[in-house]
């Protein structure tokens, strides 16, 4: 079978090459047929051997790193509707329940996206790039289960348009595009993205609702000053609490970053310093006290809403964050640094974490700049030093 | 003993070690001076196909400076001059006489002292092609005078040869030729040595020169690595280097006034059906001293090692500079689902196969790219195999920006293409680093000049 498909392909393969008939389909053809098959290319310059990962490899990873959240997420979508309409439901139908609304996301994001992924990549007879793999999945965690499939739509298309494929494709981009599709959400059709009722699935028909209290974010609850209804933290960790798809669980993200930590696939030092920076604001906070959301500590604020997921699958973007491991260091203590700045400061924007992100994305070359200049420096001094010596 | 640790770098389990045991070619055999092999040099043909030739003959002269001549390895009959696209010329042929003349470069058994003489002598014999000027990778021109001289008593990279194994009992050549390029610089003669070998006494025991002394993996041998962590090049400074067997050639041409091109050379590689070193010399056609194990698999034979040698034909001839000939397989095959696969035979510097869990002790490892060539996406990886003070993909971006102030600064003058090689190897997005680096320092030498 495996060779029949490997001849079918070798035969129809001329077609879609320059002069062929489907000459114009050839970055499609060869999306997929270099994800079926890795190619037969030899190298002809360099070294003559080379490493066997590849950037299909390294997403896969990443999005295998996703799937915990992913899977906690279509159960929690069923676990959270079924507590507010008061009926029990089994772990199977909270699962069926959540898969059948994620389900639809996912397959949206990623048919809208790579949409326009396979019509740039002709366009400019490109390849196909495998970044939007991870963005496609990343952007149903993003979202409550409520979004209206073609916001998901429109704003994926925006993304890969004009914040990734404007700026040269995969690899180029400056904002992280996943972020910005939520970001585009956030300011374009707030009502669908905040507020308590967008969480969970039970408020699109809310006739039906019967615990009115499972609707708000802790998020939402810490900055209406209702310290009282933050859920544990037992809750907060485990993720059996209203919010985006893939963000509740801590646990489950943590799985993902023991994962993208152990296959060195995602930066430590990034996640690490995010948290330090978090960490060290929620103190400074503390010590100041002014209100109550100041008095929140630390554990608290690192598990609730997004910022856990941020640290670990949207900071780590090796495209839009820091490239050198001391800016990766400054980069990632100032994401956390912010987040919980904007979160305590600006109760309209409950969720800190997409904008702090988002802010360090553009920060990011700066950080890296003095880094480098540093380095350019010290070499410059030496050159002098031997100068001198020499005359 | 102060020995500087490389804690950057990366050892490829390549299959294939050479076994410790030495075995002579047999003449009459082709040779070849292969133009080529010489980085930057703008040469001139000085014979034509039917020339009687001896060892030492001139066969090319540079055309900036007609005193640096490369002269042929043996004694016999030119016999085909091979060009390429735009008559570039790629190949002088020499076929062999069955015992090789010599051309005598002196008269008298006294070794010379003098700088003029020795310049004059390795000048005349082609010798002085044997030594190499960083930055550039050039032969340098006689009249500079270079801030030190660096010889590499170990080569770090895949299967390399064991100098210490194949230089037993030459240690007198080496002294002489130690003393004579000890009269050129006006810094010190500066030994590498591997803190980590079972034997050094050899190299050890050399006079007049620096030991320093280093572990860790390659690039460790890189003479480029041993610059930057002893004394790194800066602007407008120049250093020089020479491989270290080659110092046994200068040393018998200072005694016995002869060009003896014969070199001990690793035969390496999954595909070598005999692993071992060999009596060769250079520019000898490898057919008749390399076999495969099986020459009907498509194969790929390596003048050098698998990081930065040159790709050869089956019937082609070993390189200048090299002192290793590496046979591995070709790797033109699809692989389904290749990127999906557990990977348990397969070598990654990365984490993300099962490689890494349990891991061979070597691997066959052959030419595919295991994937496409991509933008920069992935970050940190260069930096772990590459022991510099310098930001590679940075260095790598002014480079193809073409920005000589930014290459400058980032440190281009302390860097040569192969301490790059394990960038190529390791590159998630299959970019070939070392082109980009060795074109940008052809850039800078020719907008320098």
């Amino acid at each position: 079978m495996m060779m029949s498909l490997r001849d079918y392909l070798n035969r129809v393969k001329p077609k879609f090459e320059k002069g062929g008939k489907f000459e114009k389909l050839r970055s499609t053809f060869d999306a997929f047929e270099t994800f079926l098959y890795v190619p037969n290319k030899v190298t002809s310059k360099g070294a003559h051997i080379r490493d066997a990962v590849d950037l299909k490899r390294t997403m896969s990873v990443v999005i295998i790193a996703m799937m915990p959240a992913l899977l906690f997420g279509m159960w929690n979508v069923g676990y959270q509707y079924y507590i507010s309409i008061g009926q029990h439901a089994s772990l199977l139908e909270n699962f069926w329940f959540g898969f059948q609304k994620v389900v639809p996301i996912i397959a949206v994001s990623y048919i809208s996206g790579l949409g326009v992924e396979f019509i740039f990549a002709q366009y400019r007879h490109h390849e196909v790039n495998e970044g939007f793999l991870v963005t496609g999945m990343l952007i149903p965690l993003l979202m409550p289960v409520t979004i209206p499939l073609w916001i998901v739509a429109v704003s994926t298309a925006f993304s890969v348009l004009f914040v990734k494929e404007a700026f040269g494709g995969t690899g180029m981009n400056i904002f992280n595009p996943a972020l910005m599709t939520r970001a585009f959400i956030f300011f374009a059709y707030p009502a669908k993205i905040t507020g308590d009722l967008v969480w969970n699935w039970a408020y699109t028909d809310s006739s039906k609702v019967v615990d009115s209290i499972t609707g708000a974010t802790p998020l939402a609850n810490a900055a209406s000053d209702n310290l009282a209804k933050i859920p544990s933290l037992y809750d907060l960790f485990f993720g059996f609490i209203p919010g985006s798809i893939g963000e509740t669980s801590k646990f489950a993200i943590l799985i993902g970053a023991v994962l993208l930590i152990i296959t060195g696939v995602a930066s430590l030092r990034i996640m690490l310093s995010t948290i330090a920076g978090g960490v060290v604001m929620t103190l400074i906070f503390n010590a100041i006290g002014a209100n109550s959301y100041m008095t929140i500590d630390p554990l608290t604020q690192i598990l609730m809403g997004g910022f856990l997921f941020g640290a670990v699958f949207m900071a780590t973007d090796p495209v839009t964050g820091s490239q050198t491991p001391n800016g990766k260091l400054v980069y990632g203590f100032l994401i956390g640094l912010f987040a919980i700045m904007i979160r305590v400061f600006n109760p309209a924007y409950p969720e800190g974490m997409m904008l702090a992100i988002l802010l360090m994305n553009m920060f990011a070359p700066l950080i890296d700049h003095v880094v480098v200049r540093s380095n350019v420096r010290r070499r410059q001094k030496r050159s002098l030093k031997s100068s001198v010596i020499t005359k | 003993m102060h020995t500087i640790k490389i804690r950057k770098g990366l050892n490829i389990p390549l299959k294939g070690e050479p076994e410790k045991t030495i075995e002579n070619i047999k003449l009459p055999l082709t040779f070849a001076v292969k133009p080529p092999d010489f980085n930057g040099f703008n040469h001139k043909l000085l014979v034509k196909v039917g020339d009687k030739v001896l060892a030492g003959t001139p066969i090319l002269h540079s055309k900036t400076n007609e005193k640096i001549v490369i002269t042929s390895p043996v004694s016999g009959e030119v016999v085909e001059v091979v060009r390429g696209e735009k008559r570039v010329l790629l190949e002088v042929r020499i076929k062999s006489d069955e015992v090789i003349k010599y051309e005598r470069f002196k008269e008298n058994n006294q070794v010379p002292t003098d700088k003029d003489t020795i310049i004059d002598l390795l000048l005349r014999s082609g010798l002085w092609a044997f030594i190499r000027q960083r930055p550039y990778d050039i032969i340098p021109e006689p009249t500079a005078v270079p801030r030190d001289i660096y010889i590499s008593t170990f080569d770090s990279s895949p299967l390399a040869p064991d100098y210490g194994f194949i230089l037993k009992g030459k240690e007198n050549f080496i002294q002489v030729a130690v003393d004579a390029l000890s009269k050129l610089t006006i810094g010190k003669i500066n030994f590498g040595l591997n803190a980590k070998a079972a034997d050094n006494s050899l190299f050890e025991r050399i006079k007049n020169v620096e030991h320093h002394y280093f572990s860790g993996p390659h690039p460790a041998g890189n003479v480029g690595v041993q610059i930057h962590h002893t004394k790194t090049i800066s602007k407008g400074e120049t250093v020089w280097y020479i491989n270290i067997q080659d110092l046994v050639a200068i040393g018998k041409l200072m005694v016995e006034g002869i060009f003896d091109a014969s070199r001990v050379i690793a035969i390496t590689g999954p595909e070598a059906s005999k692993p071992a070193y060999c009596q060769a010399i250079i520019g000898a056609n490898i057919s008749s001293f390399v076999h495969a194990k099986d020459s009907k698999l498509p194969l790929r034979y390596i003048s050098g090692n698998v990081l930065t040698g040159d790709r050869i034909e089956h019937d082609g001839f070993l390189g200048y500079y090299h002192h290793q000939v590496t046979v591995i397989p070709e790797g033109d095959y699809y692989e389904f689902f290749g990127w999906a696969m557990p990977g348990l035979k397969k070598f990654s510097n990365t984490r993300q196969f099962f490689s890494k869990l349990i891991p061979s002790p070597s691997y066959k490892l052959d030419t595919n790219y295991h994937g496409s060539e991509r933008a920069y996406v992935m970050t940190g990886q260069y930096e772990k195999v590459f022991p510099f003070d310098i930001y590679p993909v940075y260095l790598i971006k002014a480079i193809l920006a073409n920005d000589i102030d930014k290459m400058e600064e980032l440190g281009i003058y302390e860097v040569s293409a192969e301490d790059f090689a394990l960038c190529d190897f390791v590159c998630t997005s299959k970019i070939e680093v070392q082109e980009i680096v060795h074109n940008g320092l052809e850039m800078l030498r020719k907008e320098m000049s």
